[in-house]
């Protein structure tokens, strides 16, 4: 059975959809991106209580809400109907996201702030539960039989451009606002929060004029809508086992494959790499441009050849190339493997010290930063910020100097000795015009190192092209996966059974990316090698990926259901 | 085909149970090895890790039994095969 859809029709079912989960999409990713500020500003600055709520607020509503949200909302949407349902996970979504954007910081309102957050950021991933399923079943519910994977791979490309827009603003604004500003407590940061609710209410305005979905209409005319989608979804055997096969035999993979092609990689090039924060977004942005259209390329090919083998294809590209691009990724960016050095700039950045009396006693902090300029253009910036207890600090009685001595652990050749000019004032910033040499010889307590790579022009763009190519396995297994689903169950419980192995799939799975890939790494230190093997973590989704392909290519079939009203 | 299909369903039967064992010695691993000022914290965060994939686990075991029994032999091709 088909329904017959007027082209204007068809632009704004998939517009309306695609627009309203973009907007979610984009409303969850900000609070991630912008988490080390929400976390200044919110949280106390009490490290064990901080770092309890921050774990709640990003495990809680990524683990727990995510697939509960899908229970709940997916219920409704059988029992009610999309349209209205994912209407009310639109508006609770970018409530919730302006609601952030108003809280006052803990400076202000004290606890108040971090409990607000905590259950805002709990509805966000309530919302976001119910909001995917419903979209892809909606377009999915309108679309003709031999366009279904084409269609609904529109609401496909939502995740990733809701990341290309976080990202975006989010650059935007700090580059126009300088970091200090950005980060106050009513600064910029709040910004991509508030126009979240400009960007919903345009979306809502969008929805309202939408009908409901015609196969779900045609079934509550003929009153043959579940009554109980919740005990139909998962209390009977028959669609049980469906919902455990969607689950282990397509939806595991695609969720790993989504989070290393899209969050580890930036996560890897920002932290291990050491890659510059503005450098290292906008590669990601270059990406996720180029590799967008894909998602649509990979679903209207699902329509001609259909679904499994192609989000099969991109699993076991994944398995197969993983660790090389990664190994990549660390030697273009190691200092070890360049040698064309042209410049070396050692500055001692005086007017930073600082004298600070502290319960351990006063300290002085000592700032060096030292670039390297290579041929090619890549700049290596190194800044070490070394703590000093006065106490152990020994004077030369007959110069008055103190000399402060530490290699430089990038070059330990090229750094010997910094004198340091200074005469310590407590409480102070020190003044080095008016200051006298003084030699420093205590040693250096816990020194905190800064390392900025800004990479060349081949190698940025040998970046971007292995990013490129990993978000392509993304559209892979991504793109026809919600034709996938929708074909998989009778249109009476299907919002219900698609969500919940989506959001498990990717919420669990995929969201567990970054902890497990670090708990592996954790495995493999040891006194001979402190730092252990930073390619260690790929193991998880490696192996994730694996079984999925495994069960994926032995118990799912290609074909694609002509029929999916009944 | 459905033989193998039966084969591996004893496999991930087996591989239930296994995953959870490693994740809760993990979970007693790390908790213990925590200081005061992280435990809770890190406690927290395994605590929501084995609720969340228990669950998971135990499903993944019932998926080994149906295809261990033969329940994905022949997939469903319309809703009667779902009822």
């Amino acid at each position: 059975m088909s329904f017959d859809i007027k082209p204007s029709k068809i632009s704004l079912v998939i517009g309306a959809s695609s627009v309203g989960t973009l907007i979610e999409w984009y409303d969850f990713y900000i609070f991630g991106m912008l988490a080390t500020i929400i976390s200044k500003q919110f949280f106390p600055s009490d490290a064990g209580t901080s770092a309890l709520l921050s774990t709640l607020a990003i495990f809680a509503a990524g683990f727990i809400v995510r697939p509960f949200g899908a229970l709940v909302f997916g219920r409704l949407g059988d029992l009610i109907g999309r349209k209205y349902t994912f209407l009310l996970t639109l508006v609770l979504m970018g409530g919730s996201t302006f609601a952030i954007g108003l809280v006052p910081g803990f400076a202000t309102i004290g606890w108040a702030a971090p409990i607000l957050v905590l259950v805002l950021r709990l509805l966000q991933g309530l919302a976001l539960g119910g909001e995917y399923g419903g979209a892809a079943t909606y377009v999915a519910e309108h679309a003709p039989a031999n366009r279904r994977g084409f269609w609904t791979s529109w609401i496909q490309t939502t995740a990733t451009l809701g990341l290309f827009f976080a990202l975006g603003v989010i650059i935007l604004i700090r580059s126009n606002q300088g970091v200090e500003s950005f980060s106050a407590e009513w600064g910029g940061w709040r910004y991509p929060f508030w126009m979240s609710i400009i960007l919903v209410v345009v979306s809502i305005l969008i929805r309202m004029k939408m009908s409901e979905s015609p196969m779900f209409t045609k079934l509550k005319s003929e009153g043959k809508i579940s009554t109980n989608p919740l005990k139909e979804s998962f209390g009977h055997k028959a669609n049980f086992k469906m919902v455990l096969l969607a689950l282990f035999g397509a939806v595991m993979g695609q969720g790993v494959i989504w989070y290393t092609g899209q969050f580890y990689a930036q996560s890897f090039i920002e932290t291990v790499c050491k890659v510059e924060f503005v450098q290292s977004r906008n590669l990601m942005l270059w990406a996720i441009l180029f590799a967008t259209p894909f998602f649509v390329v990979f679903g209207y090919l699902s329509d001609r050849i259909g679904r499994k083998w192609i989000m099969m294809f991109g699993m076991l590209a994944g398995i197969l190339t993983y660790r090389p691009i990664y190994q990549y990724f660390l030697d273009a960016t190691n200092a070890k493997n360049r040698t064309e050095k042209i410049d070396l700039t050692h500055t001692v950045a005086t007017e930073k010290l600082a004298m600070v009396d502290t319960k351990e006693g006063t300290k002085l902090y000592v700032v060096q930063k030292i670039d390297t300029v290579y041929t090619d253009g890549a700049k290596f910036s190194y800044t070490k910020t070394d703590t000093l207890h006065l106490a152990g600090i020994i004077q030369d009685a007959s110069t008055g100097s103190i000399y402060y001595t530490q290699p430089n652990a990038m070059d330990a050749t090229k750094l010997d000795t910094i004198v340091v000019k200074l005469k310590p004032t407590k409480g102070a910033m020190l003044d080095a015009s008016k200051t006298q040499e003084v030699k420093i010889t205590a040693a250096s307590l816990k020194p905190s190192i800064v390392i900025e790579k800004t990479l060349d022009h081949t190698t940025y763009w040998n970046l971007i092209w292995l990013v490129f190519v990993q978000i392509l396995y993304v559209t892979m297994v991504y793109g026809p996966i919600a034709a996938f689903l929708v074909e998989l169950f009778p249109t009476k419980i299907r919002y219900t059974s698609m969500s919940l192995p989506y959001h498990i799939g990717n919420g669990v799975f995929g969201g567990l990316v970054p902890f497990l890939g670090t708990l592996i790494v954790e495995f493999t230190k040891t006194a001979e090698n402190p730092a252990g093997d930073p390619l260690a973590g790929l193991w998880y989704p490696i192996g994730v990926a694996s079984i999925c392909l495994f069960i994926g290519v032995i118990y799912l079939t290609n074909k694609v259901d002509k029929e999916v009203m009944d | 085909m459905n033989t193998i299909k039966k084969i591996l369903g004893l496999v991930w039967m087996f591989l239930a149970p296994a995953i959870i064992w490693f994740l809760a010695s993990q979970a007693i691993q790390k908790i213990a090895g925590a200081t005061t000022l992280t435990r809770s914290n890190v406690t927290l965060q395994w605590v929501i890790i084995l609720t969340i994939f228990t669950p998971i686990c135990i499903g993944f075991f019932i998926f080994g039994f149906y295809a261990f029994k033969g329940e994905y032999d022949q997939l469903p091709v319309n809703s009667k095969d779902l009822e």
